[in-house]
């Protein structure tokens, strides 16, 4: 900035100057957290190419040690996001377009509470109820629907499985998803809605001609942030999870499960020494890149279908 | 194609609050019908209930008779969707489906009714659509571009196009061109004239020289008073309405000396 531009600039108050030095300050503050972090991830975890086999779990090399975990990262919230994501379309589009207003903001309120819920307690619950209740829904599938990969068996008899942890996800990436697509439901111009329905839409068809399409990159970004929380979240996948180290494995329902990494650190930590405290401190760095990464793309799809509505 | 319409005795609420109150009157077919009135008066409410479109507000509804083709509208036995897919509508403000292609947008009222079409079928309703709505020239080479690319006054002949494409018996005009320049205003009441060869038009608008240009016969709505419900004050023929009018508050209103 040139001198004479900076004498021409009005006199700033000085509450504006506090203002913007402090908004300023939080800003650069969480870049230099986040650099922190991701320096601190790699330094400690380059030590980790060099770890034994014994500090790996068994892995030949580090790559060897961190597929299976980010295997079972990525099986896990894939699950997760499959189940959620229906559920949540439909219980949003239920709130902001079916129900009655008095059916509507209680069921609303319910929905923003499952957020609220602690993971562990989700843990306990995955544990002590939902994993016993599946083991016979596991059998039925063993048995019914074996000849599919996903359902070869045998089925875990503690109901501990990989499918178990995602459906436990499924339900804390419900909340999100359900609050921010129901918000960009009921944005939808009133103007698009009467469109459909004064050419002889019924409900659905109005809701496929006009909501939808005003809700597609909203719907791809609630689906993101929950995939976030589904990649990230470690307590209850740790509790509920009965993972061996080393899988890699398609079969959903049986007792040998890929871990997901935030589970196996959790696990791990405590009895780590040495190079196996890198390792897992790696195993974190994989993670915090896959999440960006995760975020990056859906930045850009969101970008780019928003190109497309403007046309 | 085109129909008449019998209204009688047509109460119009909002929950408990009365809007529009006894209204009887017949409109024509084959011919321009203008609603004008002050703001706030239900002639937009009251064009609403003619396609049931009204009821869509939470808590809304009527009383009393609209009958189209000797049939009820509001009979317990029918199904509002099938009334709007016989009676078409164009909005205040242009609304084709942005994410929609213009080729898409007019076919929409046809995907709804009919599922399968023949490619050539449908060519052909987007044609003669697009051409009675007057925009085919402009736009036969892009159809396949988003209805959102269009101008204000384009948008709304698509909407047209997208109203006819149906082939209704009525079509209902809210304000259709008040969001527009004079220009693509003129395009919409050159539209209006041809159209009333095979259509029964009712326009709402507050535009009075519009309805004198555009229609055969006017209604004017007015307020009781202030806080009471609207009624049609006099229905004529445009002519009369706008040279002497039977209702000294007619002569008042297209006089400028209220509303």
């Amino acid at each position: 900035m040139s001198a004479t531009a900076t004498a021409r600039r009005p006199k700033q108050r000085k509450g504006d100057l506090i203002f913007s030095g402090t908004t300023r300050l939080a800003a650069i503050l969480i870049l230099v957290a986040l650099a922190g972090v991701a320096i601190f991830l790699t330094v400690e975890g380059i030590p980790a190419l060099d770890a034994p086999p014994n500090k790996l779990g068994g892995a030949e090399s580090l790559a060897g040690f961190v597929w299976p975990l980010l295997f079972g990262t990525l099986l896990a919230a894939v699950i997760a996001l499959v189940i959620a994501t229906p559920f949540s379309l439909g219980v949003a589009l239920m709130i902001s377009h079916y129900a009655p207003r008095r059916l509507a903001q209680p069921v609303g309120y319910l929905i923003d509470l499952l957020a609220a819920v602690p993971s562990v307690v989700y843990g306990l619950w995955g544990i002590a109820f939902l994993g016993p209740e599946l083991v016979p829904v596991y059998r039925w599938l063993e048995q019914n629907l074996g000849f599919i990969p996903f359902f070869a068996g045998p089925a875990s008899g503690t109901g501990r499985t990989i499918l178990t942890a995602g459906v436990v996800l499924a339900i804390m990436a419900l909340p999100i998803i359900t609050a921010i697509t129901r918000e960009i439901f009921t944005q939808t111009p009133k103007l698009q809605e009467e469109a459909a329905l004064a050419l002889g839409a019924t409900r659905w068809e109005m809701v496929k001609m006009a909501v939808l399409p005003y809700a597609r990159s909203g719907i791809v970004s609630a689906v993101m942030l929950g995939l976030g929380r589904a990649l990230g979240e470690t307590m209850a996948v740790a509790m509920v999870l009965s993972a061996t180290s080393g899988v890699t494995t398609f079969n959903l329902i049986s007792q040998l499960n890929p871990s997901t990494i935030a589970a196996n650190i959790a696990n791990g930590f405590p009895e780590a020494t040495g190079l196996g405290v890198n390792a897992l401190i790696a195993s974190g760095l994989v993670l915090f890149v896959i999440t960006f990464a995760v975020n990056f793309a859906a930045r850009a799809i969101v970008a780019r279908s928003e190109r497309r509505l403007q046309g | 194609m085109a129909k008449s319409i019998d209204v009688s005795d047509l109460n119009i609420y909002y929950g408990d609050f009365l809007a529009v109150e006894g209204v009887t009157l017949t409109i024509p077919a084959k011919s321009v019908t203008a609603l004008i009135g002050p703001s706030g008066c239900g002639k937009s409410t009251f064009l609403r209930s003619l396609n049931r479109m009204h009821e869509v507000i939470p808590g809304a509804r009527v009383e009393g008779k609209v009958v189209i083709d000797g049939q009820d509208i509001y009979g317990s036995d029918i199904d509002p969707v099938q009334v709007r897919r016989q009676i078409g509508m164009v909005f205040q403000r242009p609304n084709p489906f942005p994410t929609m292609s213009i080729y898409d947008n007019v076919i929409a009222g046809q995907r709804l009714n009919a599922k399968k079409m023949k490619k050539s079928d449908a060519d052909d309703v987007v044609e003669r659509s697009l051409r009675s709505a007057n925009l085919w020239e402009e736009v036969k080479q892009r159809l396949n571009r988003p209805g959102a690319s269009l101008s204000g006054g384009q948008q709304q002949r698509l909407c047209i196009a997208r109203a006819i494409a149906v082939e209704p018996q009525v079509l209902l005009m809210d304000e259709p061109a008040s969001a527009l320049d004079p220009i693509s205003t003129s395009a919409i009441e050159d539209l209006i004239h041809e159209l009333k060869a095979d259509y029964t038009i009712v326009i709402v608008t507050h535009n009075m020289q519009q309805a004198a240009r555009v229609s055969e016969d006017t209604g004017f709505f007015n307020l009781a008073g202030a806080g009471l419900p609207g009624r049609l004050v006099e229905f004529n023929s445009t002519k009369k309405i706008f040279s002497t009018p039977d209702e000294p508050s007619t002569e008042a209103y297209i006089s400028g000396r209220f509303g």
